[in-house]
């Protein structure tokens, strides 16, 4: 699970310190512009938009490219056998790609989710986010283990008779799973969980931010223009 | 501070969680609850929190109500995974003081971090820590609450010799109520001035922790034993200039 380790902040600048609401508004409206529209100035203008942001957080070309092409290549694959035109498609599903590879690279989950928060989305979807953001690689770990156990004792399926084993690990993981939820659960009420998340501070919305959105503002008058 | 009569739990599928237990705790104890595997020692600690309710008399500090419970005993649960939810570091320990309504929440999230000397990973996710340093925040999550009695449950199981010398010195400069769960004599030999053995869900012996440990017919019939080559005698030397007496001990 390489990929998943591979994810995360990169480096510091000023575009990091940006308060994430910020952030997250400003590269989802480039994405939502990108993708409303199939003028090739709208999407150039997207592309150029990012590349700045990228310069900005000092962000190179390795980082996005190895992080895009996680995403970016089966994507690409499917719009080269769809009907409609290739070069649109693809320009879009880049430029919607990069903008979340640059969130990520500048934003720690922890803060999307405040983010999330701050902006209203309902509560119980960013708790949703927070545990599978807290216990996906638990959950991974726990699945390696039992892969290894597997492996350890001769496990290797040649036909789909022993693909059974795979059955009963899966049932063992959610099994695994409910309990652990289960134990969470008292180890919140232990610490006087009353079914509301409490949050620590909320960082404020400064003139950086500000700035940061009305620097993107442009890309919304070319798209009416175009 | 714990007064524990006559208590009794089973769990859903029948099986006998505590048959019995008898157990009194004064303020400022570090006492080791030892026993085999299955022996309710968790089941114990998780009726502490009233996180389980069985028959019988509980009480901590005079009170069985859920809520005053919760404030009066941190629990330190046995997988620090179950401990750790949130997605930082000092989210999680500030989930407690939170929850408690107190003003002074960021001092509270500073001061526990550094008395488990994890300050400077405040701002990481709990999956990028190793496990000793997961025991140790978790150990702050509860520390944050101030609690008065301290519940740790086999705080030093999966870890290496250095990391569990250093939990052992952690533990040793927290002055409270201490009830340490554990299979580990050796560490039980080091925190506790007295041991309770519990077996099959109830109290097969409760005294000073050396004579216990010194008992080896009593450990062998609970599958308990000290680790080969570990020997009683030399921390019986130096033990008994450090112990204190357990009513000087000065809780929070
Ligand atoms: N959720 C559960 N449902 C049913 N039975 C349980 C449950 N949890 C524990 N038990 C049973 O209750 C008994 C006491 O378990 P408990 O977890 O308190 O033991 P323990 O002393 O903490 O053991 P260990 O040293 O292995 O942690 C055991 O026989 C166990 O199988
Ligand atoms: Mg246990």
């Amino acid at each position: 699970m390489s990929s998943l380790r591979e994810s995360g902040v990169v480096g510091d600048s000023a575009i990091h310190r940006l308060d994430p609401r910020a952030k997250l508004v400003g590269l989802l409206a480039v994405t939502v512009i990108a993708v409303s529209s199939a003028a090739w100035p709208v999407h150039a203008a997207c592309a150029v938009a990012l590349l700045l942001v990228a310069a900005a957080a000092r962000i190179g070309p390795r980082v996005i490219v190895r992080r895009a092409r996680l995403i970016l290549l089966p994507v690409l694959l499917v719009a080269l056998f769809a009907r409609t035109a290739f070069p649109p498609v693809a320009a879009k599903a880049t430029i919607g790609t990069v903008s979340a590879v640059l969130l990520g690279a500048t934003t720690s989950f922890p803060d999307v989710l405040h983010a999330l928060e701050r902006l209203k989305v309902p509560r119980l979807l960013v708790l949703i986010a927070a545990f599978m953001y807290r216990y996906l690689f638990t959950i991974v770990d726990e699945v390696q283990r039992m892969r290894a156990a597997l492996t350890a004792r001769g496990y290797a399926p040649r036909h789909a008779l022993q693909v059974q084993a795979i059955g009963r690990v899966a049932t063992a993981l959610f099994l695994r799973t409910y309990e652990r939820a289960e134990r969470v659960h008292l180890a919140m009420l232990a610490r006087g969980f009353d079914e509301r998340m409490p949050r620590l501070h909320a960082p404020a919305f400064r003139r950086a931010d500000a700035l940061f959105l009305t620097a993107l503002a442009p890309l919304l008058a070319v798209r009416v223009v175009a | 501070m714990i007064d524990a009569r006559g208590l009794r739990f089973a769990y859903p599928n029948g099986v006998v969680g505590l048959d019995g237990v008898d157990l009194r705790v004064q303020e400022g104890e570090r006492v080791a609850v030892l026993g085999p595997n299955g022996a309710g020692k968790t089941t114990l600690m998780l009726h502490l929190n009233a996180l389980l309710k069985g028959t019988g008399e509980l009480t901590v500090a005079g009170t069985s109500d859920a809520k005053a419970l919760r404030a009066l005993v941190g629990l330190v649960f046995q997988d620090p995974d179950d401990q750790l939810f949130m997605p930082t570091v000092r989210e999680d320990v500030a989930f407690g003081p939170l929850n408690q309504r107190v003003p002074d929440v960021e001092a509270r999230v500073e001061k526990a971090l550094r008395a488990v000397r994890m300050r400077d990973f405040a701002d990481r996710a709990p999956h990028q820590l190793s496990l000793g340093q997961k025991r140790r925040v978790a150990i702050a999550t509860v520390l944050a609450m101030d609690p008065k009695v301290l519940v740790l449950d086999e705080p030093s199981a999966n870890l290496d010799p250095r990391t569990r010398r250093e939990l052992i010195e952690t533990l040793e400069t927290i002055d409270r109520t201490l009830l340490v769960v554990s299979h580990d004599l050796p560490l039980a030999a080091r925190l506790c001035e007295r041991s309770v053995l519990l077996s099959a869900g109830r109290v097969v012996a409760d005294g000073p922790t050396l004579e216990l440990l010194a008992d080896e017919p009593l450990l062998a019939a609970h599958d308990l034993e000290l680790p080969e080559g570990f020997d009683l005698t030399r921390l019986l030397r130096t033990a008994s200039p450090r112990s204190r007496p357990a009513a000087s001990a000065s809780g929070p």
